[in-house]
C-alpha cells in the first residue's frame, strides 16, 4: 500500500511539473501521462499530434525549419554533382557560346559548391606558389637575394579570390532582385546559381596563374587578356537575358560592370603576385610593369630614377 | 513532497514496515525482468580490467596501436585496421613534429618568412576537417573521424621527407641540395596521396572519386610546397 501510494505521489510530482512548464495542458492523470510521454521523447523529433495543442504545434512547426537547415542533409543537396558534371562545367565555363546559357545549359537547376569552392582553393595556391616562383629566377642573379617562400601570400590571395566570389555575386543577386521587383519573373537566377557561376568563371585564371611564370611580359597579359574575355564573356552571356529587359543603358552598364569587376581581378592579381621586388612601389601603372617584367632587366634601382630607361636601351 | 514522506514516515513507521512483510509485491506492483543477481559467475578473462594494470602497459599498448598506424601508411595495403580503431595521436605527433621541424627559417624578418607554427598547424587540421566534410557531403560513407585519423596519418612519409629535407640542407643548400630535395619530396608526396587515397577511396560512389581525390592531392601537395621551400636562416 505504501508503495502504490508512493508511485502515485512521483506521479503527480511530474504532473506538476509539467503544469508549470504547459499550463494549457489537462490535470486529469491521463492528460498529464500522455504530455509526459511527448516531453520525455522530445518535443524536436516528434510532430505535434493534430488537435492537441495548438501553440505547441506551431512552436514545433517554427522549430523545423531551422532544424532543417542544421542538418548535414541539407548541405549534401549543394555536393550532388558527379565528376563528369563538374567537368562539363569547367568546360563550360571557358567555351562562351552564344545562345548557350551557362546556368540553363550547364547548371540545369542543380547548382553546386563544389566547383566553386575548390577552384577557388586551387585559384589561392596557383597565385601564391607561382607567383612566389616568378622571383626565382633573381636568385641565380643576383648573390645578394635571399629566396623566401613569401607564406603570408597565401592568406592574401585567400582574402582577395574568396572575398570576390561571394561578394560580387550577392551584389549582383541583390541588384538584380531589385530590378525585377516583388513579382520576381521565372527567369530569375538563385543566389546559390549566381555562385556558382561565379565559382566556375574563375577557372579560367588558373592556368592563366601558372603559366604566368613565363618570364616574357608580352604573353603574361595576353594569357590574362585571353582568360579575362573567355570567363568574362560567359558571365555577359549568361546574365545578359536577366538584364535584356531593363532598358539598354541599365544592362549595358550592369554588364560592363561585371566584367570590369572580372577583369580588374586579375590585374590586380597580376600586379601584385607577379611584380619583381625592386619595383615594390605603391602601384604600378601596367606601363611600368610591362617593362619592368622583361627578362634579364632592370632589377636594379635605377628602374626606379630613370623610367624612361629601359624603354630607351630597347630602341 | 518533502512533508508528505515526513508524515509517512515518521507518523506512521512502524505500522508501515510491519504492513509491509504481510502484503505480497505481486498484488500491487507488476515485477518483470529477472531478479536474481548473478554473483561471481563470470570468468576472469570476461571482464579483464585495465584499471589496474601498470601504467607502463597501458602507454605501451597506445604507442604499439600507434606504431602499427605508422606501418600501415608505410605499406598502404588494403587493410581496415586503420580505419577500424581511428585515434588521433599519431595526426597530433606528426603535425606537431612536422611544424616544429619547419621553424627555424626566416623567422626574425615577419614580413617573407615561411609558414609559423601556426600556420602549419591551422593549415593540416583545417585543411583534413575540410577535406574530410566534402568526402562526407559529396557522400561518403566513411565517419568523420576514420576520415581525419586517415589524412593525418597518411602525413607521415611528408614529415619524412622534412626530416630528410633538414639532413640533407645540413650538409649543404647547393644546386645538388635543391635537386636531392626535390625529388624526395616528389617521391614523398605522391607516397601520401596514394596511401590516403588507398584508404580513403574505396568508400565513396565510383562517380565521384576523383572530386574526392583531388582536394586530397592539393592538401598534401600544400604541405609538400611547405617542406620544399623551407630554408634555414
Amino acid at each position: 500500500m505504501a508503495a502504490s501510494n508512493e508511485l502515485r505521489f512521483h506521479e503527480f510530482e511530474e504532473a506538476a511539473e509539467l503544469l508549470s512548464a504547459t499550463p494549457t495542458a489537462t490535470t486529469a492523470s491521463t492528460g498529464a501521462r500522455q504530455s509526459h510521454t511527448t516531453v520525455d521523447v522530445g518535443p524536436g523529433y516528434e510532430e505535434g499530434e493534430p488537435g492537441e495543442d495548438a501553440d505547441s504545434a506551431e512552436l514545433l512547426g517554427g522549430q523545423r525549419k531551422p532544424r532543417s537547415f542544421w542538418t548535414f542533409e541539407y548541405y549534401q543537396a549543394f555536393f550532388d554533382v558527379d565528376t563528369y558534371q563538374v567537368l562539363d562545367r569547367i568546360k563550360g565555363s571557358v567555351m562562351p557560346l552564344p545562345g548557350k546559357n551557362f546556368v540553363r545549359h550547364h547548371l540545369r537547376n542543380n547548382p553546386d559548391l563544389y566547383g566553386p569552392f575548390w577552384i577557388c582553393a586551387t585559384l589561392v595556391f596557383a597565385l601564391a606558389i607561382s607567383g612566389n616562383l616568378s622571383h626565382l629566377p633573381e636568385k641565380q642573379a643576383s648573390p645578394s637575394f635571399h629566396y623566401s617562400p613569401q607564406f603570408h601570400k597565401v592568406t592574401i590571395a585567400a582574402t582577395i579570390v574568396y572575398c570576390y566570389a561571394w561578394l560580387v555575386p550577392l551584389a549582383l543577386w541583390g541588384y538584380l532582385r531589385w530590378r525585377q521587383g516583388a513579382g520576381a519573373r521565372a527567369g530569375a537566377y538563385s543566389f546559390l546559381e549566381t555562385v556558382c557561376v561565379y565559382g566556375y568563371s574563375l577557372f579560367a585564371y588558373i592556368p592563366a596563374a601558372v603559366l604566368w611564370l613565363i618570364p616574357a611580359a608580352w604573353l603574361q597579359w595576353l594569357l590574362l587578356a585571353v582568360a579575362a574575355l573567355l570567363s568574362a564573356s560567359v558571365l555577359a552571356l549568361t546574365f545578359w537575358p536577366l538584364v535584356r529587359a531593363d532598358g539598354r543603358a541599365a544592362a549595358v552598364a550592369l554588364l560592363a560592370a561585371v566584367v570590369s569587376l572580372h577583369t580588374l581581378l586579375a590585374v590586380c592579381c597580376k600586379l601584385y603576385f607577379f611584380q619583381r621586388p625592386p619595383s615594390a612601389g605603391p602601384a604600378p601603372s601596367p606601363l611600368h610593369t610591362t617593362l619592368g617584367t622583361e627578362p634579364h632587366r632592370s632589377r636594379a634601382p635605377q628602374h626606379f630614377s630613370n623610367l624612361s630607361q629601359p624603354a630607351s636601351s630597347r630602341q | 513532497m518533502a512533508a508528505a514522506e515526513g508524515s509517512g514516515a515518521g507518523g506512521a513507521a512502524k505500522p508501515l514496515f510491519a504492513g509491509l512483510s504481510d502484503v505480497s509485491i505481486s498484488e500491487d506492483i507488476p515485477v518483470e525482468g529477472e531478479i536474481t543477481v548473478p554473483v561471481g559467475s563470470r570468468s576472469p578473462d570476461e571482464d579483464y580490467s585495465t584499471l589496474d594494470e601498470p601504467v607502463r602497459d597501458t602507454i605501451m599498448r597506445d604507442l604499439k596501436a600507434v606504431g602499427k598506424k605508422f606501418v600501415h601508411v608505410m605499406y598502404p595495403k588494403k587493410s581496415s585496421a586503420l580505419l577500424r580503431d581511428w585515434d588521433l595521436w599519431g595526426p597530433l605527433v606528426l603535425c606537431v613534429s612536422l611544424a616544429l621541424m619547419l621553424q627555424g627559417g626566416s623567422a626574425d624578418s615577419k614580413d617573407d618568412g615561411g609558414p609559423q607554427f601556426a600556420e602549419v598547424f591551422v593549415i593540416i587540421w583545417f585543411g583534413a576537417v575540410v577535406i574530410t566534410l566534402n568526402s562526407k557531403l559529396l557522400g561518403g560513407t566513411i565517419s568523420f573521424f576514420q576520415s581525419l585519423c586517415v589524412l593525418g596519418y597518411c602525413v607521415l612519409p611528408l614529415t619524412v621527407a622534412m626530416l630528410v629535407c633538414r639532413l640533407v640542407l645540413l650538409a649543404g643548400s647547393g644546386t645538388v641540395s635543391f635537386v636531392v630535395r626535390l625529388v624526395v619530396v616528389i617521391a614523398m608526396f605522391g607516397w601520401s596521396t596514394l596511401a590516403s587515397t588507398a584508404f580513403l577511396a574505396d568508400s565513396q560512389p565510383p562517380n565521384r572519386k576523383a572530386l574526392v581525390v583531388y582536394p586530397i592531392f592539393l592538401f598534401y601537395f600544400v604541405i609538400s610546397w611547405m617542406i620544399l621551400t623551407f630554408t634555414p636562416q
